[in-house]
């Protein structure tokens, strides 16, 4: 467990943050960054992490950040990483935050430019499933039947698998985590870190505002994506070298979806379809893990 | 030392002499030749600076940007397509207060498809915030280069270079080129802010309200108004150190005269032996040679148009549906003028076609003989022997 008054100690994010209660970003905004320490330079671009950071003159977090446009975080990031090398101080580490329209949409083009050139900087994908901060519109990360105001009778696509398009640029470092895991995910922060080189997070963060849920509810739905499997806590060295890091439960996704407005049209059959669709991924990643 | 280079390699010169921390660029006709001998140099360790070879223009924009807020002295080249595709990133630079330096070297917009030589690329990022310095040659586009940085870095705005496709990017002509000790005398290393500062920390572009956008919008128009002080200090001082200058816009044989053509780019050089076959013909007639486009040198162009009763804009580009760009933002800058104008505008050379003295002096021919000013450009091409 966090020693809360540790965890004080740390804090990088301050209070007055600008998300809706019981944002998930929040929580994870700040796990990440107590894990990273304030010596750290942060890129955040248009997403819910902008609007988390906080409006001008206001700034949530201790640590020099910059507002860069919707598709260019890993760039944005890239290019301090860079001048920051030129000015001898390769020490500060660069992270950035984007949203998942940001990293499977309208980014990923310039983030797979970056991960193939693996600059060095820690890239972290807050993904929430949708354009929450524009009011929840659909995006290729949104899950397959979910309700969002762009898909008002449930996705029709099927999310897309932003890990396997990363560890195919061999990145050497990639990580799923949740704000349901605090330990992992710092750890795993931490770990990102040590290394140099693209080091990519995928976040799972629920938004209670967007998932139709109550707003005590963004810790436990990410909990309850790890323990159906429907979201397992992984890591990705080199592409390659994937290592599993919490056997799930294995709890029926119906223990998920249930807990959320956005899946509250499903019928048996979509239930079902989504059971199956997350028994075979659970299986293919568990096959991986042990090296084919 | 004098070089036989083409004016992309003179560029390239400029950008390696001015110690550029560093260049990020995607490769596009005709802008390629720059990207690849910085390349070279890399290879060669004779850059100094890193290189990152991005997988478009838009994210070639968004690694200066980003690199200059760190205190960087940063370089990209492009053209066309790619200033498009820039184009967001180009008002985020300049809102942003960078001294990012970039190369455009003009080529058509598609469609359809085309490498030659035309402004409309550059002169539709107009509004974009960034200044923008004309060339007439290859001299001229590798001493701008120079000058860009310094103006850059002082004004806390962004400079593009402007050179046109082929004839100057491609055609080589003698170069001098001042040695490295020369140029760190003039361009001192780079003194940016450097706004990442671990202790100090700040939020860089933070989301602002009405009223504070329209104070740095200000802001910024009035760093444009100290930028026209700053480019015509630099030129100065660039003249007084290797004894060549440009001002912001050049006057020739301008006493006397009736008409008054107005050109930018490498059209100038040619326009320069049309005026001065007209002229030994006995014919009151002069140039003016528009260099800097953003901020816009509107007391220049008046101390010297003022008096002129006719003037002709010939120029390669193109506003769909009004005229000619320089024409338009002429006929503007002149509206207070005491002495009216017939100013009539011309299209020659777009999509890159030739414009030769011969096609200069029949639009002057025109413009001199002209009872009825049109408020509709001229098309003139050449003719057909």
């Amino acid at each position: 467990m966090i020693n809360p008054e540790k965890a004080r100690a740390a804090e990088v994010m301050r209070s007055g943050h600008m998300g809706c209660p019981g944002c998930g970003h929040a929580i994870g905004m700040r796990l990440v960054l107590q894990a990273l320490g304030n010596r750290a330079v942060v890129v955040v671009v248009p997403s819910c992490v902008a609007v988390v950071s906080g409006p001008y003159p206001n700034a949530c977090f201790n640590v020099p950040m910059f507002h860069s446009a919707f598709e260019i975080a890993a760039p944005t990031a890239a290019g301090i990483s860079a001048a920051l090398k030129i000015q001898g101080k390769s020490d500060i580490p660069v992270l950035a935050f984007a949203g998942d329209g940001g990293t499977f949409d309208i980014g990923l083009q310039s983030l797979s430019g970056a991960a193939d050139r693996n600059e060095d900087f820690i890239y972290v994908c807050m993904d929430n499933e949708a354009y929450m901060n524009t009011g929840i519109q659909v995006s290729s990360s949104t899950p397959q039947f979910a309700w969002t105001g762009t898909s008002p009778k449930g996705n029709t696509r099927r999310k897309k698998q932003i890990m396997e398009i990363m560890a195919a640029h061999r990145i050497p470092y990639a990580a799923t985590a949740c704000i349901g895991f605090p330990e992992d995910l710092m750890r795993k922060v931490k770990r990102a870190k040590e290394i140099r080189g693209t080091r990519f997070l995928h976040l799972l963060s629920p938004c209670p505002t967007g998932w139709k849920m109550a707003e005590n509810m963004a810790p436990m739905s990410a909990a309850a994506a790890v323990e159906t499997s429907i979201f397992p806590l992984y890591e990705i060295v080199e592409g390659t070298e994937y290592t599993i890091n919490h056997i799930p439960k294995g709890l029926p996704v119906e223990k998920y979806l249930s807990l959320q407005g956005r899946y509250k049209h499903l019928g048996q059959e979509e239930i079902r379809t989504i059971q199956a669709e997350t028994d075979r991924a659970w299986k293919e990643l568990q096959r991986r893990a042990k090296g084919g | 030392m004098k070089k036989f280079l083409s004016g992309n390699h003179a560029v390239a010169e400029a950008v390696r002499l001015c110690r550029t921390q560093l260049v990020a660029a995607y490769p596009i006709t005709p802008q390629t030749p720059i990207y690849e001998k910085l390349s070279d140099w890399e290879a060669a360790g004779e850059l100094g600076g890193l290189m990152m070879r991005v997988e478009s223009e838009h994210s070639a924009m968004a690694a200066c940007l980003s690199a200059s807020l760190t205190g960087a002295r940063t370089f990209t080249a492009t053209s066309s397509q790619g200033i498009a595709l820039m184009h967001e990133m180009l008002h985020f630079a300049s809102g942003c207060r960078t001294s990012v330096v970039m190369a455009c070297v003009n080529r058509t917009l598609a469609a359809p498809w085309a490498f030659w030589a035309d402004q409309t690329d550059s002169l539709s990022q107009r509004d974009t915030g960034w200044m923008q310095i004309y060339c007439e040659d290859n001299q001229e586009s590798f001493d701008s280069t120079i000058q860009a940085f310094r103006i850059a870095e002082k004004v806390l705005l962004p400079c593009m270079v402007v050179l046109e496709a082929n004839f100057i990017s491609h055609f080589m002509e003698p170069v001098e080129i001042p040695d490295q000790k020369e140029v760190d005398r003039f361009l001192p290393a780079v003194g940016i802010p450097k706004r990442f500062d671990v202790d100090n920390p700040g939020y860089v572009m933070g989301v602002v309200s009405q009223t504070q956008f329209e104070g740095y919008r200000q802001l910024s128009h009035e760093a444009m108004r100290y930028g026209l002080e700053t480019v015509e200090e630099v030129d100065r001082e660039f003249r007084t150190q290797f004894g060549r200058g440009y001002g912001l816009v050049e006057g020739v044989a301008i006493e006397d005269a009736e008409l008054v053509l107005v050109t930018s780019g490498s059209i100038t050089s040619t326009a320069r032996v049309a005026i001065a076959n007209l002229r030994k013909k006995g014919l009151r007639v002069g140039l003016l040679k528009i260099r800097l486009f953003r901020p816009y040198p509107t007391a220049a162009l008046r101390k010297i148009l003022d008096p002129i009763p006719r003037i002709a804009v010939l120029e390669r580009n193109l506003s769909l549906g009004r005229e000619g760009i320089f024409c338009s933002e002429l006929k503007a800058a002149l509206v207070n003028s005491p002495t009216p104008h017939r100013i009539q505008g011309y299209l020659a050379g777009i999509g890159g076609t030739d414009v030769n003295p011969g096609l200069i002096e029949r639009v002057i021919m025109d413009g001199l003989g002209r009872e009825q000013v049109s408020d509709e450009p001229v098309w003139m091409r050449e003719e057909k022997v």
